[in-house]
């Protein structure tokens, strides 16, 4: 019972390695030519879909109003975030050792501090993408933007755009809460403790 | 409008006055599906697939004399896909581009048509298992494998020392072999004879072509060397007769001329029983003989888009008198065409088209009758076992004209009359008749999707009519044939649709729909193609002149070609225009046509590489443009190739917007 926090705080790093296994967050496009959707997939470290041929595809479609080819390489969040990551994995491991309460807690709370900051950033890139629109674009329409939802759905001329997190991003969700289950237990057990501990220490001056 | 609601009625009872008499014309009674044809609302409801809905049957039906196969689903009968087999198709370059002429190569050269008639679907432990369709091509003795992945033609073998491949290409129980009997007696090997020579010069070839498990790919494994009969159709054993073929015979007269009467004078004819388990051994023992041919053996090569034709020179040949046990000549009245073996392979059904009755022998039988040698006589060493003693029944008095039985797995067979145009039902075993349905009019094959198998499916039935007669809106001299669906999932028959078809369906094959959708592809990926002339992306266009031949590598996406401008192209060039299609979406193909182009377009799929020779006889600039409606810009999808004279210096230089490059 005593080693819950810790291997909850071990669980909850090694979680973060499914992002190196599948997507963090997933673009569906769905319009009448795509009665199954155009399924885009985000990872920790490159761009991807349910086929090898899905970001073609979305940049064919993006091409017809203007919008900046997607091109992974130029995108440096997809070559340092898995560093992080595998940081995050190796600090959260450490802090499984270490078994402070405090030490969990600052790890949850640096993870939830990365991960505002990392949907921020998937933000700027849509609003960037959206918004950055060809001088050429074969396609016009006068104050329209496409930019995607960052959580959620949205209409988007004739395609409905749905963003959600993917597995990866779901366990790693999982593995942040895990962190802050792992602090709030094991506080609970150091208070029990230190409950016991008084308790022991009057049960003994009274003797 | 007043007068349109006057018509009505009158049209009506016209056509009924005009179903009836057609009842009456036919002599046939008891019609199940009603006088005429007239059907209740409820066989519309049975054949009604709602929009975006799924039929839940494939059917493929042979296109007869076009060459080709139609894909059609049941029970709506809406027609998906025409795909060429022996045949040219214009539209999407098929035997027209660099990478499928050699599809229709043959020891005779090029040959872009046949006449196709019995689509085959391979089988695994007698299941259909759709992976492949065989269809025989008649004319120029041929079989093709359609691969039901991609639904395109994937190999065509030619049958040496054949004439008239009709008997083929039916399939053995797990596809070890798909069988080729020739119709036409021939000289074998060729040679300059006496038409009148026929009894002794001419031989019949039983072909078998080994399929491979995995790749599909066809080979003649053997032929088997019999009297010149003219060995009509085929079914394997399945079941207890695994490792047996049959082929009916009509002409055991051995005549060569006026064969509607010559033809027609014996009473009972033949199957010849080959025991193929028997003859591989034979091969084994090395008990063959290498004789001469030359037949083409023509390959579709998936990675790089481009088929390869081998011409072959050598031919196993087994020779009866020398290979006891191999085959077995059963008497079956009179001149039978098809021969057609029940779900548990007991039964032997011989379609006696000329007889009054029906014979049905029995395979157990058989195999006693050999064990006891009971034979009536031997034919160039082909015993000839006792008719009475294999009969397993008769079905009497069934119709007129007799030609092909299928099966529905629960006891009942069908059979199809040409004369009295009908399918009659009967029971296996008690041989009697119990239901009969019209036709209209005069019905050739029919088909239950695995009624040729161990496991047919008995729910529909689809008869192949030959003539339609009044049954359209008339179209001119030429109408069409048709199809016509049953419902035979209750005691009686009953018609549910009929439909026109591309060219005579000869025979049909159908499976459900479940095992052919996932394999379905959608796209050949792109980094599989191995195309010698692909540009696998728009920085590997290029234009590439060797004297008087220009290989053009371009590409096409969404919307334009790259290069879209060429130029330094002179009067009297071979241009090849090898142009890959880099989309890797569903259902996006590109179309390629070129102004003055003397073959054909090309119709490319995504990730698919194809090539057009377009040889200009003229100066000037031409346009070149996709055909296939591909998105919102695709009639901006064009450019220009700019033609000078013969002795010009313009230099070769192509271009897709500023990004311009020279040789």
């Amino acid at each position: 019972m005593k080693r819950i926090p810790q291997l909850l705080m071990a669980l909850g790093a090694l979680l973060l390695a499914s992002l190196f296994v599948w997507p963090m967050w997933k673009i569906v496009l769905y319009a009448p030519q795509y009665p199954d959707g155009v399924h885009m997939h985000i990872w920790i470290n490159k761009l991807g879909g349910s086929t090898p041929g899905t970001l073609q595809n979305v940049n064919i479609l993006n091409h017809y109003v203007g919008m900046k080819m997607i091109e992974p390489d130029s995108i440096a969040e997809l070559q340092y975030f898995q560093y992080i990551i595998m940081a995050m994995i190796a600090l959260g491991l450490l802090a499984a050792l270490i078994n402070k309460r405090q030490v969990f807690l600052a790890w949850t709370v640096l993870m939830v501090i990365l991960a505002i900051a990392g949907i921020y950033d998937f933000y700027l890139w849509e609003y960037d993408y959206g918004h950055s629109l060809s001088d050429d674009a074969p396609i016009k329409i006068p104050g329209a933007s496409f930019q995607p939802p960052v959580f959620g759905r949205k209409v988007i001329l004739n395609f409905i755009a749905v963003s959600l997190p993917h597995i990866g991003g779901y366990l790693t969700g999982l593995g942040m809460a895990f962190g802050g289950l792992a602090w709030y237990l094991k506080r609970k057990n150091d208070r029990n403790e230190k409950r016991t501990f008084s308790a022991d220490v009057a049960a003994a001056q009274r003797v | 409008m007043k007068n349109l609601m006057l018509k009505k009625p009158l049209l009506l009872f016209a056509l009924t006055l005009l179903g009836m008499s057609l009842v009456t014309s036919c002599g046939q009674k008891g019609s199940s599906a009603g006088k005429g044809g007239a059907l209740g609302s409820d066989a519309a409801a049975a054949t009604y697939v709602a929009p975006g809905e799924y039929d839940a049957y494939y059917a493929f039906l042979s296109g007869g004399f076009s060459g080709q196969i139609s894909v059609y689903g049941l029970p709506s009968g809406r027609l998906f896909k025409v795909i060429p087999v022996f045949s040219l198709d214009p539209e999407k370059g098929y035997g027209f581009n660099e990478e499928t002429k050699p599809l229709l190569n043959t020891s005779f050269g090029f040959i872009p048509w046949d006449d196709a008639h019995h689509p085959e679907l391979s089988q695994t432990n007698g299941e259909t298992d759709g992976r492949w369709c065989f269809i025989n091509g008649n004319n120029t003795p041929r079989i093709a494998r359609i691969d039901l992945t991609t639904f395109e033609t994937a190999e065509i073998i030619e049958i040496p020392n054949s004439g008239g491949n009709h008997s083929s290409p039916f399939t053995t129980e797990n596809t070890e072999y798909v069988v080729a009997g020739t119709r036409f007696g021939v000289p074998f090997p060729q040679k300059d004879v006496s038409i009148d020579s026929y009894a002794e010069e001419f031989k019949g070839a039983l072909t078998y072509i080994s399929v491979d498990k995995e790749s599909g790919n066809m080979d003649v494994a053997f032929q088997v060397l019999l009297p010149a009969f003219n060995y009509d159709l085929a079914h394997s054993g399945k079941g207890k007769s695994h490792g047996w073929t049959f082929f009916t015979s009509y002409n055991t007269e051995l005549k060569n001329t006026l064969l509607e009467v010559n033809a027609s004078q014996n009473d009972k004819d033949f199957i010849a029983a080959v025991n193929w388990k028997k003859a591989e051994e034979y091969i084994k023992q090395g008990k063959f003989k290498e004789m001469p041919a030359r037949y083409a053996d023509n390959e579709y090569d998936e990675s790089t888009h481009t088929a390869k034709s081998t011409i072959k020179n050598k031919v196993k040949v087994l020779i009866p008198e020398e290979c006891p046990g191999l085959v077995y000549f059963l008497p079956t009245p009179k001149s039978p065409h098809g021969v057609d073996v029940d779900p548990t392979g007991e039964y032997i059904v011989g379609n006696g088209k000329l007889s009054a009755d029906m014979s049905v022998h029995s395979f157990t039988k058989v195999l006693k009758a050999i064990e006891n040698k009971a034979f009536e006589t031997t034919i160039d060493g082909v015993p000839v076992l006792k008719y009475e003693e294999i009969l397993a029944g008769v079905v009497q008095k069934p119709g007129l004209g007799p030609l092909h039985t299928e099966f529905d797995g629960k006891g009942n067979a069908y059979t199809t009359f040409f004369i009295s145009s009908e399918v009659v039902k009967w029971k296996l075993g008690t041989w009697e008749v119990v239901d009969r349905a019209p036709c209209y009019y005069s019905v050739g094959h029919l088909m239950i999707p695995g009624g040729d198998s161990r496991k047919p499916d008995g729910k529909y039935l689809v008869a192949l009519n030959k003539i339609t007669k009044d049954r359209y809106l008339p179209t001119g001299p030429e109408l069409t044939q048709s199809a016509q669906l049953y419902d035979i999932s209750g005691e009686k028959m009953k018609l549910l649709l009929d439909f026109p078809t591309i060219g005579e369906p000869h025979y049909a094959q159908g499976i459900a729909a479940s095992k052919l959708i996932e394999r379905s592809k959608k796209i050949y990926p792109i980094e599989e193609n191995k195309h010698p002339y692909a540009a696998l992306g728009e920085k590997q266009t290029k234009v590439v002149r060797e004297g008087n031949t220009v290989h053009v590598y371009m590409t096409m996406i969404r919307s334009h070609f790259s290069p879209d401008n060429i130029e330094g192209i002179k009067v009297g060039d071979k241009v090849y225009f090898h142009v890959t299609n880099l989309e890797q979406d569903w259902d996006t193909p590109h179309g390629f046509s070129v102004m003055g182009a003397r073959n054909a377009e090309l119709l490319i799929m995504p990730g698919q590489t194809e090539t057009l020779l377009w040889e200009p006889d003229r100066i000037g600039v031409f346009p070149f443009y996709c055909t296939d409606f591909c998105s919102a810009l695709h009639q901006e999808m064009q450019g220009y190739i700019r033609v000078s004279p013969a002795n010009s210096d313009v230099a070769l230089k192509w271009k897709l917007g500023d990004k311009a490059s020279v040789q």
